[in-house]
């Protein structure tokens, strides 16, 4: 067992470290919430901080692995998180199970974020930098308007969708029978909604993402994947499909923020469109960039610190924001030291000899 | 002492194109028929016809600005020819894209080294092999058993084509952090990692010092040998070009004006006026 954890690469080695982590996280964290330990607030935390490592890791599957700026990914995780309500709200009767429906929804709001990210990633990923972020921003800001206007409801008959576009139609316009249950009532979003998230259910699609991402970093798809952000013109040279490959990395990210969105919204009785905005995307996009662009486990790390400070930061009252902004700040400037970043990189190589030689003895 | 190294006899083919003798039982592997393209009102590349046999080491030379790099970028289709035909195989590349170039067999390296920086020199030259080990992205993710055999046989074959220049004990660094010389080596493996029948070289002896490029001649016509391939190379170092290429094709101002072998290059007046001017008297 040793020789074969040394044999591994050190990326191996980091990601499964990283999957230890969050499983060591999990048991630490329910078993502190069995005992009784954690306040209500902290236990109220748990299922959205699972969406946001979700969120972040797959972002960072767009930022950091393959190089392109995506500033619409909460437009993904609104797809996912509504197109689950849909399923959850109307199948109540059809699947009673809480769990069959939860799992459900999540594979309907991955499949329909897949879909959309399909169908934005075909012109989007033509454009580069600066202009596909703007896209992508501009399709996050479009995706909330069309759910702004959207009405669905669900009875006997069949799903009811209406676009309430000129303003004159309300969730009465569906025609509803009598047991009907309205899902989305246009700029309120859906409300009313049975909560089924579950914090399990939240550590399950975390370890999901980070399978379905670290495996297809290390396989031939994410060296692709890589070497298009690396060098385009290179990669080409070598016969790789470039359209293809942005397209299963972009595609994939969107999926996984739909299942994240998906768990999200299963986890309010009330969510609306609003929610799911460009500073959602920011906040999204300020996890990745803070963990590290292409560092998954750092992603994980800057989700959970920087979800938790502004909680933690409520004694300050109005200071809040303020003190978590000079937090942010004094992480990107103490991170990019490059004294600070040197002298870690010594003590971690110390660190690692000191290890090997420990192990040498013992071999 | 100078190294000599074995050189045929260039013998025509049915294109009045010229390849070495050794390769006349075979079509060539690459055949250009009045290739050219214009960018706006500028012919950089006008009326350009060569012929590459199977197992030719054959040199692009003429002075800056020639257009021997759009010539590569014409054959790896990153441009579109506005006129000709370009035969891989004797198969019309006309509607081929980059990427499909490159799988029909045409490997190239950058004159400004193109490598995938921040991956370690393995997965580099994994990333060459990336059509050799066609796994699906599913059984990437789902760590299939056709993941584990073609990774493993990726891994040997990429040590193994690491081994021609011994840089299997960089595999695990950072490509970018690799000095000059490793990174234009690692480039030649990247490329022969696609298993081309066509491997052009843009000026590989670049910033290298004589006796490196000594060591890059030997393992230019050993990568010949082992691979059976056909090399086109572009370079400046004339020690190199007369030294291993057969054929030699020079371009001026986007025009061939000179084929044939090294002794009938170095003889030819337009050779050296174009290189060196004409003598005054001469005018």
């Amino acid at each position: 067992m040793r020789s074969y954890i040394k044999n591994m690469k050190t990326a191996a080695k980091v990601d499964y470290a990283t999957y230890l982590g969050v499983i060591l996280a999990f048991v630490v964290v329910s078993a502190c919430q069995s005992a009784g330990l954690l306040s209500r607030s902290v236990t109220g935390m748990l299922v959205p901080i699972c969406c946001y490592v979700c969120m972040a890791v797959s972002l960072n599957l767009t930022v950091g692995i393959l190089g392109e700026l995506s500033l619409g990914h909460a437009g993904f995780m609104s797809v996912g998180a509504f197109s689950g309500i849909i399923t959850a709200m109307s199948l109540q009767s059809a699947i009673p199970n809480d769990l069959a429906r939860m799992v459900l929804a999540l594979v309907v709001g991955a499949f329909f974020a897949a879909i959309v990210g399909f169908i934005v990633g075909i012109p989007v990923l033509r454009l580069r930098g600066d202009y596909l972020a703007i896209v992508t921003l501009a399709f996050g800001e479009i995706i909330r308007d069309i759910i702004n206007c959207l009405l669905v409801g669900w009875d006997e008959n069949g799903l009811h969708i209406a676009l309430n576009i000129d303003g004159t139609k309300s969730i009465a316009s569906l025609g509803l029978s009598e047991n009907g249950v309205e899902i989305i009532k246009g700029a309120q979003g859906a409300s009313g909604n049975t909560r089924i998230a579950t914090f399990t259910m939240g550590f399950v699609l975390v370890m999901i993402t980070l399978i379905v991402v670290l495996n297809l970093v290390r396989s031939r798809t994410g060296r692709a994947v890589m070497a298009i952000r690396d060098n385009r013109i290179a990669a080409e040279s070598v016969g790789i499909n470039v359209t293809k490959y942005k397209l299963i990395a972009f595609v994939t990210s969107a999926s996984l923020a739909g299942a994240a969105g998906a768990l999200f919204g299963l986890n309010y009785s009330s969510v609306s469109a609003a929610q799911f905005d460009f500073n959602q995307s920011i906040l999204v996009l300020v996890y990745v960039v803070l963990g590290g662009l292409g560092n998954i486990w750092g992603s994980i790390v800057a989700t959970v610190v920087l979800y938790v400070l502004p909680e933690a930061l409520r004694e300050f009252n109005d200071l809040r924001m303020l003190v978590y902004a000079i937090v942010l700040i004094l992480v990107m400037l103490i991170t990019n030291n490059p004294t600070l970043r040197s002298l870690l990189e010594t003590a971690g190589k110390k660190f690692r000899r000191g290890k090997s030689r420990e192990g040498g003895v013992q071999g | 002492m100078k190294k000599q190294y074995p050189k045929p006899k260039l013998v025509p083919v049915p294109s009045t194109n010229i390849i070495p003798e050794r390769d006349i039982g075979q079509s060539p592997v690459l055949e250009c028929r009045h290739l050219g393209i214009d960018f706006g009102g500028l012919s950089a590349v006008k009326d350009f016809n060569m012929a590459i046999g199977r197992t030719e080491i054959a040199g692009l030379i003429g002075p800056n600005g020639a257009g021997k790099t759009t010539v590569f970028n014409l054959l790896t289709k990153v441009y579109q020819p506005t006129r000709g035909t370009i035969l891989l195989d004797g198969m019309d590349t006309h509607s081929m894209t980059t990427a499909q170039v490159s799988r029909a067999g045409i490997a190239r390296t950058f004159q400004n080294i193109r490598l995938f920086d921040k991956l370690t020199v393995e997965e580099n030259v994994k990333v060459g092999l990336h059509n050799q080990t066609p796994y699906s992205a599913w059984s990437g993710v789902l760590r299939l058993p056709s993941y584990w055999k073609q990774e493993r046989a990726a891994h040997e074959s990429a040590m193994e084509l690491l081994s021609i220049f011994d840089m299997q004990d960089m595999a695990d660094y950072k490509a970018g952090s690799l000095p000059y010389g490793a990174q234009r080596r690692l480039e030649i493996v990247r490329a022969l990692a696609t298993n081309p029948s066509l491997l052009l070289l843009d000026e590989p002896a670049a910033g290298m010092n004589p006796s490196e490029t000594a060591e890059l001649m030997d393992n230019i016509v050993k990568i010949r040998d082992t691979f059976q391939i056909a090399i086109m190379l572009i370079e400046h170092d004339m020690n190199l070009v007369m030294g291993i290429c057969e054929g030699i094709c020079v371009l001026n101002f986007g025009r061939i004006i000179a084929k044939g072998t090294p002794e009938e290059i170095q003889a030819n007046p337009a050779v050296i006026e174009a290189y060196l001017g004409k003598r005054k008297e001469e005018k």
